[in-house]
């Protein structure tokens, strides 16, 4: 028999029919929509067409959902009506919807893996680019746009040409304070924002094996920072243990044929890939970007590199060979499908633990759940006592666009996934880094090392190792 | 969507590399219905200073009729928002030129008549040297692969499966309707052998 990956094992389960022209119709598992999939159910009903399984078709409310005064509705008009063609699309449809009062409303890839909507062996796709975050369950997910969300919509299947495959191997372990967000950025500073363009990421080894199933979720949403497909990491023990007992997981006989069918879901050790890179993951330190692209990103210790592009020193009021530990910080934001599940928080607040932040800041949870997670474990006692905002679950700060923005020429640390100009708002300066750096940035008012500010007896609370 | 073969029309070159969706189209104007037109949000906060007014040394804004636009490496990278190309093709652009494209942009793209056209970096670096912050007319042939400056042919890549769809302006789902005895079958098949991956009607759940 023939050596297979595991995304060739993924592939082969969902592969309906294949052209002579090598496109696949390939079927799709779990389908999730979010008030940005109007233009798709715009086109479904121009051509009066049902949705063909609302059964696997599940809506979130994140995007534009207002993270404080949520009874309002929205912040202004047109959001309102972008949160409620949401909620009327999936009641006409029939449609699951975590809605902005449903206590296990969320960032969309935060509720899904919470609710067990996301399990291994699954195709998910979603009009969202981070839905690669659901590969850390060995799921094949990766986003989509509007018309194929419409065309997912009204017949559960997507057409696609098979992707090339890269493994990505983390030799050893990661040093003490430093994250999965720091190999995520680690890994895109060395091979580009378009190292893995047009491959799936496997990301394997004792390092990636270690992490838990939130490290992964990062480290997967960030696949496509690098150009990714989407990033998978093959199921295991970690990843079994997540998954059971969560409300739509499965359950009885369909538990027993999952774990049947979860076992087989690996990489034979002679199968071939397209590109394989190692990096030894003790080489790995905290990581910041200091451009307008994620792979302008560098270890806190470095200095703005002498080749910077002018454009990015420009945008971000930065010189060539400018310290990154130091640099002023206007305001900090925790959250995002990156960095806002409940692991997150606890690592910011250990940080955070009896100080005071310098800069304003505003802490927005993952999902609903991890807010009163965090409130039942007294996290959200840490943050307010240090002045930062504890507000409600959404996509917020790290898109902006339900009115949660950072003013422009104001420099951001953020746990967010995009430092693209004007993506936390028109002129806003965004650094990438993981919630331990952003905590530590706010206690200080500059860039820090985290590892410098937390004595080394309590620096396992803020990463892994 | 109607099938094309060939295009000619004004280009312009943007030199700069990783222009993202985020650029090609701000998040702020994503609520706006598509009848609307989004042409005018196209790259809008390079288009246009804060208070509104156009930049006169942007490309866009110093040519009327531009159909063609020549760009750096990695070319619609990010957010998988379809917006960014609603932006271009409203705008009345049909083919943009680049040595590389994100993934779910070019897809985007195929998906709405727009051809994303790789070449090589060199090629990449010629065309926009022999721009430079000018404008001239340039030919794109899907039969032939080509694109035609002056007396200059320049190859680029695109998969024959979008170079089709380009060509014949299908239409995905018409043509998956087309199998639907072939999707029914593997449904009846999966879902007895893969009945953990099936959820129960919404309302039928164990809360």
């Amino acid at each position: 028999m023939i050596a297979q990956t595991l995304f060739d094992r993924l592939w082969s389960t969902h592969e309906v029919l294949r052209r002579d022209d090598g496109a696949s119709l390939l079927w799709v598992d779990r389908h999730l929509v979010h008030e940005g999939s109007h233009h798709a159910f715009g086109k479904l009903a121009a051509r009066k067409l049902p949705v063909a399984r609302p059964d696997l078709t599940i809506a979130v409310s994140d995007h534009y959902v207002p993270t404080r005064d949520r009874h309002e509705g929205g912040a202004n008009d047109t959001i309102r009506r972008m949160i409620t063609t949401l909620a009327q699309n999936a009641g006409a449809h029939g449609i699951r919807h975590f809605g902005l009062f449903d206590p296990r409303q969320g960032i969309v890839h935060v509720t899904g893996p919470e609710q067990g909507l996301t399990l291994p062996g699954l195709m998910v796709v979603c009009g969202d680019s981070h839905t690669s975050t659901h590969g850390a369950f060995g799921a094949y997910a990766f986003g989509i746009g509007a018309t194929e969300v419409a065309h997912v919509l009204a017949t559960q299947t997507l057409w696609q040409v098979r992707p090339k495959q890269m493994r990505l191997t983390f030799t050893g372990a990661l040093p003490l304070g430093v994250t999965a967000k720091d190999m995520a950025l680690h890994w895109i500073a060395k091979l580009g924002s378009d190292g893995a363009r047009g491959h799936v990421v496997e990301y394997a080894g004792s390092a990636v094996e270690k992490l838990t199933m939130e490290e992964r979720m990062t480290l997967c949403n960030l696949s496509i920072e690098g150009g990714a497909k989407c990033g998978i990491i093959a199921p295991d023990e970690t990843t079994i243990t997540y998954v059971k007992g969560r409300p739509f997981a499965p359950k009885g006989d369909d538990w027993q044929s999952a774990l049947n069918a979860w076992s087989k879901l690996r990489t034979d050790p002679d199968a071939q890939f397209d590109r394989e890179f190692e990096i030894d993951a003790g080489t790995i330190a905290p990581t910041v970007t200091w451009g307008i692209v994620p792979e302008q990103a560098a270890p806190i210790s470095s200095r703005v590199p002498l080749n910077a592009s002018v454009e990015a020193l420009h945008y971000m009021g930065l010189k060539r060979g400018d310290m990154l530990a130091g640099l002023p910080i206007d305001e900090v934001f925790i959250g995002s499908c990156t960095n806002a599940r409940i692991e997150d928080l606890r690592a910011a607040a250990a940080v955070l633990s009896g100080r005071k932040a310098k800069v304003p800041g505003t802490v927005s949870a993952g999902s609903m759940l991890v807010k009163r997670m965090a409130e039942a474990e007294g996290l959200d006692r840490t943050f307010i006592d240090a002045g930062l905002d504890w507000v409600d679950a959404g996509c917020s700060m790290c898109v902006g666009m339900n009115g949660d923005q950072v003013a422009s020429g104001q420099r951001c640390a953020s746990t967010t996934n995009r430092n693209f100009r004007g993506r936390q708002g028109p002129g806003a300066r965004t650094h990438l880094m993981s919630p331990a750096m952003a905590a530590a940035a706010a206690v200080t008012g500059k860039l820090t090392d985290v590892r410098d500010l937390v004595p080394e007896g309590a620096i396992h609370k803020v990463g892994a190792a | 969507m109607a099938g094309w073969t060939a295009h000619t029309g004004q280009a312009v070159a943007l030199p700069m590399a990783g222009i993202d969706t985020d650029q090609l189209l701000p998040a702020r104007f994503m609520s706006t219905p598509r009848g609307e037109g989004y042409g005018h949000f196209l790259l809008y906060d390079m288009r246009f200073g804060e208070d509104g007014e156009p930049r006169p040394a942007f490309p866009l804004n110093k040519y009327s009729d531009v159909s063609i636009i020549v760009a750096g490496r990695n070319f619609g990278g990010g957010s998988s928002r379809e917006a960014a190309v609603y932006g271009l093709v409203d705008y009345g652009v049909r083919a943009v030129i680049a040595p590389s494209f994100g993934d779910i942009f070019a897809s985007n793209a195929v998906n709405n008549g727009l051809l994303p056209a790789a070449v090589t970096d060199a090629d990449s670096e010629a065309l926009l040297a022999s721009l430079g912050e000018g404008a001239r007319k340039l030919t794109v042939s899907l039969d032939t692969c080509q694109i035609q400056m002056g007396d200059r042919a320049v190859p680029f890549a695109l998969d024959p499966v979008w170079r089709t769809k380009l060509l014949e302006g299908w239409d995905d789902i018409d043509l998956t309707a087309s199998h639907a005895a072939t999707i029914s079958a593997f449904t009846q098949r999966d879902q007895s052998e893969r009945s953990w991956a099936y959820l129960r009607a919404q309302g039928d759940e164990p809360r």
